[in-house]
């Protein structure tokens, strides 16, 4: 009879850290196809953002307002500083721009009704202006984008506003990208471009370069249109401070400016986490650049990129900004990745909430597709009910918070009605510590 | 036909464009001529009216800028981005021009008596762009639809990443871009050709004295083969 040695503890197999089941995947999938991982939304990777901002709210230092019968106004004026017809928005949360191509035209429909039921604009994109959205857009920004795919000077004349767009914050630096399977043949006509191919949208406009140039371009526009238009510039967050500043020294009427967890079409995964820097990181910076040329409240400031809530909204007027735009959330509120189509998702190789293949058009929602057949799943009525509703949750919610710090209109938040959760949103955000008068970088500890 | 004349030394440009800009039935027929714009930008720029402005002299950045209809001769030359997104018309430069020349231009006839400068006819999506002299380099880049054509010679990357637009040369070519192949001129190109020559002064210049260059097609879908393409 053998001795019985006793039991070795085994150590737990251990992942890494660094090379976790996404890495290691993404690792198995280039070494099988030879070429970068393309897809849609904007940065996924946890980055400080509103989250790790608090408001102090009213006590004995500061005096409420009663939330159920004191008006706290939430309207916003956009482009007073040129343009003859400024544009006035009830609620100051706008839809970014999106294209005809990368979403469906029941999607733009759809963007159109809900902004217009709650008295906000939205916004073209790469691709041109499509009668569905002018049609239900009661205001409507049209971007001015490098490729000029679409771009038609009655177009031009029938919006509401004009956005000459930079860059955006989930490629700052980086041109657009259609593939072949949405390039159907009423996108390939609106763009000039044969069917079925991969389109390329250039990274630089092709008629001038650099800020002096901007400032003659942005004159033309306003010449072409009567100087009735306001003008919005749109730039992907990277240098805020002096892009902020030189799109004001070229004439905008409104600077919009994207953070990186702003979306795209397609884009590639590594440009899409790896280049530009997050909203809560950009206000401050470009407040402050407003604020040194006597500009702030004077030409607005439009932020973007992760914006999902009244708190978000609230957070980022109090840092700021005159008003928000949201273009993912927009489109969650609309039905992309609910979690009643996780069947179709699964038969896609992923799930309800991460998908983000958008560029392939097979979208089970209807949203971000050129299909015929999915695009009658999305009703434009419906989705644009849904988005209306989320539109005035978003508002009320920045009212509550509002009333609460004291506010009779959203603009009168500020940063001292804020304080930070950590070091790192502390210093970005420029607002204390929480509990303390430390802001890392402007105070001493 | 009568013509109205607007010195640029007593009237601004803004009001200039404004009045340009007006009802099409009141202003259609008509011609103007704007005297002394000693390169003033965003000269005649956002016509929509069937209309003739002589511009007497040099013009700034963005002359005849998205032009419909109207006819715009310019008397000199002309700054960055002339008849930039054309829709329809004709501009007619008689001196030079700068860079981008009918970038973007998406139907109409832009032409050029002297040289153009860098990205002439960049991204063109239809019109028709005819130079009398010589192009700079990265012209015709991703040019997508229309014709193009140079009686002079083309600088570095011309055609670079080319789509459906057709370049047609008559002198040297200093390099072609990525994608972007010498054809053989078929009939209907050559009448294309000798129509354009025709239309922009230049009728008795042989069309088989050109060659003609397009897209070889193979950047049309992305592909690792055709990294080293980029």
């Amino acid at each position: 009879m053998s001795e019985q040695q006793p039991k070795i503890p085994q150590t737990k197999p251990r992942f890494s850290a660094t090379f976790d089941e996404s890495t290691m995947s993404e690792i198995r999938r280039a070494a099988a196809t030879g070429i970068y991982d393309i897809r849609g939304a904007g940065a996924k990777r946890k980055v400080p953002h509103f989250d790790d901002l608090l408001f102090l709210g009213a006590s004995v230092s500061r005096y409420p307002l009663e939330g159920y019968r004191e008006k706290c106004a939430t309207d916003v004026v956009l482009g007073a500083r040129f343009a003859k017809k400024p544009i006035h928005l009830k609620t100051p949360v706008t839809i970014a721009g999106m294209s005809f191509g990368s979403l469906s035209a029941n999607a733009k429909e759809a963007l159109g009704r809900g902004a217009s039921a709650a008295g906000t604009s939205t916004t073209t994109g790469d691709g041109g202006m499509t009668q569905e959205e002018r049609g239900h857009s009661s205001i409507l920004v049209y971007q001015y984008l490098p490729s000029r795919y679409g771009m038609n000077p009655d177009d031009l004349r029938k919006a509401d506003a004009i956005e000459v767009v930079i860059g955006q914050g989930a490629k700052p630096g980086g041109g657009g990208m259609l593939l072949g399977q949405k390039i159907t043949k009423r996108v390939a006509k609106m763009r000039c471009l044969p069917e079925g191919i991969d389109q390329r949208s250039s990274c630089r406009h092709p008629d001038w370069t650099g800020p002096d140039d901007l400032e003659i371009k942005i004159a033309e526009i306003r010449e072409i249109t009567d100087w009735e238009k306001p003008i919005y510039v749109k730039i992907g967050a990277t240098r805020p401070y002096f892009d902020v500043a030189l799109a004001v020294k070229a004439g905008a009427d409104v600077v919009v400016l994207d953070g990186m967890q702003g979306g795209t079409a397609a884009t590639q995964e590594v440009f899409i986490e790896h280049v530009g820097i997050p909203i809560l990181a950009a206000i401050r910076p470009a407040v402050q650049a407003l604020q040194d040329l006597g500009m702030h409240r004077k030409v607005q400031l439009i932020v973007s990129g992760g914006i999902r809530n009244g708190a978000d909204v609230a957070k980022a007027l109090a840092l700021g900004a005159d008003a928000v735009a949201i273009g993912t959330a927009a489109l969650i509120a609309l039905g992309d990745n609910d979690p009643h189509l996780e069947e179709e998702y699964q038969k896609l190789g992923t799930t309800a909430g991460a998908y983000d293949d958008w560029h392939e058009g097979r979208d089970p929602a209807g949203i971000t597709t050129q299909d015929p057949e999915l695009m009658k799943r999305l009703d434009p009525v419906k989705a644009g009910h849904r988005l209306a509703n989320y539109l005035a949750v978003m508002t009320m919610e920045a009212q509550v918070i509002a009333r609460a710090c004291g506010k009779s209109h959203l603009h009168n938040l500020e940063p001292e009605d804020l304080v930070a959760l950590t070091l790192e949103a502390s210093a970005m955000a420029k607002v204390p510590l929480a509990g303390t008068n430390w802001i890392p970088g402007v105070t001493g500890f | 036909m009568e013509t109205l004349i607007f010195d640029l030394d007593a009237k601004p440009l803004r009001e200039v464009n404004q009045f340009l800009h007006g009802d099409a039935s009141g202003l259609n027929g008509k011609a103007f001529v704007i005297e002394n714009p000693n390169g003033a930008h965003s000269i005649a720029v956002g016509l929509k009216s069937d209309i003739h402005v002589t511009v007497k002299g040099h013009a700034g950045y963005y002359a005849a800028g998205m032009n419909q209809i109207a006819k715009v001769t310019i008397e000199g030359s002309a700054g960055s981005g002339v008849a930039e997104n054309m829709m329809s018309g004709m501009v007619h430069v008689k001196g030079f021009a700068s860079n981008a020349a009918g970038a973007t231009a998406n139907g109409g006839l832009l032409v050029i008596d002297g040289d153009a400068g860098l990205r002439t006819a960049i991204a063109l999506k239809g019109a028709d762009v005819v130079v009398g002299g010589s192009v700079g380099s990265f012209s015709a880049f991703m040019a997508q639809a229309g014709n193009f054509v140079i009686l002079g010679d083309a600088g570095e990357g011309l055609g670079d990443s080319i789509y459906e637009a057709k370049i047609f040369v008559r002198g040297k070519v200093k390099s072609l871009g990525a994608d972007c192949e010498e054809k053989t001129m078929n009939p209907e190109d050559r009448k294309i050709l000798a129509d354009l020559l025709a239309k922009s002064g230049h009728a008795g210049v042989n069309p088989d004295s050109f060659k003609q260059y397009g897209s070889a097609r193979t950047l049309y879908h992305f592909h690792v083969d055709n990294a080293g393409a980029y």
